[in-house]
């Protein structure tokens, strides 16, 4: 079927949003190449802020604990998120499932600055009740995130959890395996691919996150974003543009490489297909 | 199997999950809600107990409505929360003016040009979203290409001032989460059954006719999903209207924000956080319907 192709003032509208979004990202990599620290003065081509950049212990320290902050928290969100999706596809009735419903999917519309005061109203109260945390660093940012992320997890991985078909699992449990071993070896690979996507969209949301972090980071602890808010705050600094071209370097490929991937992973499904079709054609 | 073994086994998956939201989500609320009824004091934490025993053994509650009374008196919250609400309406209303022929123009090109348009408005989202406002900067500011540009076309004399108001505010909500509008469109003017449009072509209606009568309702389940994605975080967004607004662009998140950490009035900032869920709750209550109908529809 031909589909009608796009009206005039449709194709202007997608022009000018694309003209949008990526002219702002396009302008910031300029500068960055700017010998001159000003923004109205071209100084020639430099690499001088990615240098300044790199040996900058303050943004390098805050980048490094956001990696840490961003892998432990999609990790656990993912394994968290993904038991929460399977009891409430499997299991049809239990006490408080309206409650879990309700609490997967709130995270999704409460406002950040409300789950960072909250947050943060948490582990004072807790400290001062059962003295624990002593400190907010590492692990309350990490349950912070946690807590926000397994939402994602659940919304993007219920969908997989609840098409994958049982009579499979029930088919290996029948010829001796173990629930969860039916479970890990049959459904888990079907579902791998959405797992991955939700990995990696906590991932980015944990590195993303300004506002939660900072009422639930202490005085010591600085992610990444934090460091950032208070430099550009104060206006423009090059080596932030440094920084962002890196970022939207790293994240181009990233997707890119995914991509390709999928790509590859789809052609070989339909290799795999053709295949076993032609062998039970030919009753092999 | 007994059944019984299997009914407490199920208990494994649930608890884990549930006991965590209870700690993590749900407490915290209960935690907030109880010292947006405390003093706000100069200590470490800046707030009263509530509860407290007498040297005889007797227990006390101290609890306070002021918080309250001062969101009521004091202009500044409630206008906030207009400006809040008013602000996230009109950018989402412009993000959708600007999202809809760009999620029909894709919808409309051929396959292999449609990944590739969806693979470049979703990658924004996948960079930093503060730096992309940063990013935004660049352009809008005194110095920025925009007004270089329009300087250099001859179209204004002096620099227009777009950074540090209102407007940049919009902008910047626009900018950010154009994605946001343009999937959910895209995916159902994409689903569009494009035999309607050739019928009322073929019976002589006007484009514009056909687009008014069969394209734009039917693909209202987008509209209504988008904006909610665009106008539920704008209502709370901190970063943009810190960054990028002006002294008078004051956003209840910005509100809150200076409350907790340049007043130190945790008290009231607790008070705002509580106000502010229980109104966000209309609009919300008002997407989890629409999304409903949509299921069983």
């Amino acid at each position: 079927m031909r589909r009608p192709s796009a009206p005039t003032p449709a194709l202007a509208a997608l022009g000018f949003g694309m003209a949008f979004l990526y002219i702002p990202i396009l302008v910031l990599i300029g500068y960055s190449f700017n010998a001159s620290a000003l923004v109205t003065v071209w100084g020639g081509f430099s690499v001088a802020w990615y240098g300044r950049l790199l040996h900058n212990r303050q943004v390098l320290d805050a980048a490094l604990l956001s990696l840490e902050v961003g892998a432990a928290a999609a990790t656990c969100a993912v394994v968290l998120g993904l038991v929460a999706a399977i009891a409430l596809v499997r299991i049809p009735k239990f006490r408080f499932r309206f409650l879990l419903a309700g609490m997967i999917h709130a995270p999704l519309v409460v406002p950040e600055i409300i789950t960072g005061i909250t947050l943060l109203l948490l582990f004072v109260s807790m400290g001062q009740m059962f003295g624990w945390p002593k400190h907010r660093d590492f692990l309350t940012i990490v349950l912070a995130h946690i807590s926000f992320c397994m939402a994602y997890v659940t919304v993007t991985v219920l969908p997989r959890v609840a098409s994958a078909d049982l009579d499979l699992e029930e088919a290996a449990m029948d010829l001796g395996a173990g629930r969860l071993r039916a479970f890990t070896e049959i459904t888990l690979p079907i579902i791998a691919p959405a797992l991955l996507s939700a990995w990696l969209l906590c991932f980015t949301l944990s590195l993303d996150d300004l506002v939660i972090s900072s009422f639930v980071a202490g005085p010591g602890s600085s992610t990444l974003p934090m460091v950032i808010y208070s430099k550009v705050k104060l206006g423009v600094s090059p080596d932030m543009n440094a920084l962002a071209s890196l970022v939207i370097l790293a994240v181009s490929t990233g997707v890119g490489c995914a991509g390709w991937l999928m790509r590859r992973a789809d052609q070989r499904r339909i290799k795999d297909m053709n295949l076993a079709s032609a062998e039970s054609r030919l009753g092999v | 199997m007994p059944n019984s073994l299997r009914g407490q086994s199920h208990w494994l998956l649930i608890l884990p999950p549930l006991l965590f939201l209870c700690i993590f989500f749900l407490i915290p609320f209960a935690f907030a809600f109880k010292i947006s009824f405390a003093d706000s004091t100069i200590a470490i934490p800046p707030f009263t107990k509530l509860l407290g025993a007498t040297p005889d053994g007797h227990f006390t509650l101290t609890a306070t409505l002021e918080n309250y009374r001062y969101l009521v008196t004091d202009k500044v919250y409630i206008l906030s929360y207009i400006f809040s609400l008013r602000t996230a309406f009109f950018s989402t209303l412009l993000c959708l003016l600007l999202g809809y022929p760009m999620a029909y123009g894709i919808a409309r090109s051929s396959r292999g040009t449609q990944n590739i348009l969806l693979l470049l408005v979703i990658l924004p989202f996948w960079t930093s979203f503060l730096l992309r406002v940063y990013a935004l900067e660049g352009i809008i500011s005194e110095h920025g290409l925009l007004n270089r540009l329009l300087l250099w076309v001859g179209v204004i004399n002096q620099p227009l001032r777009i950074m540090h108001t209102t407007l940049a505010v919009y902008i910047g909500i626009v900018y950010s989460y154009l994605p946001f509008m343009v999937l959910p469109l895209y995916a159902t003017l994409e689903k569009l059954d494009t035999t309607l449009l050739e019928a009322a072509a073929d019976l002589g209606t006007p484009a514009w006719r056909a687009f008014l009568d069969i394209t734009l309702p039917l693909s209202m389940p987008g509209i209504i999903a988008g904006s909610m994605l665009v106008l539920i975080p704008a209502i709370g967004e901190f970063v943009i209207p810190a960054l990028l607004g002006g002294p008078d662009s004051l956003m209840i998140g910005r509100v809150l924000w200076d409350e907790f950490f340049d007043n130190h009035n945790w008290p009231v900032a607790s008070a705002v956080a509580t106000a502010f869920l229980i109104l966000l709750v209309g609009p919300v209550a008002l997407y989890q319907h629409y999304q409903m109908k949509e299921a069983a529809a």
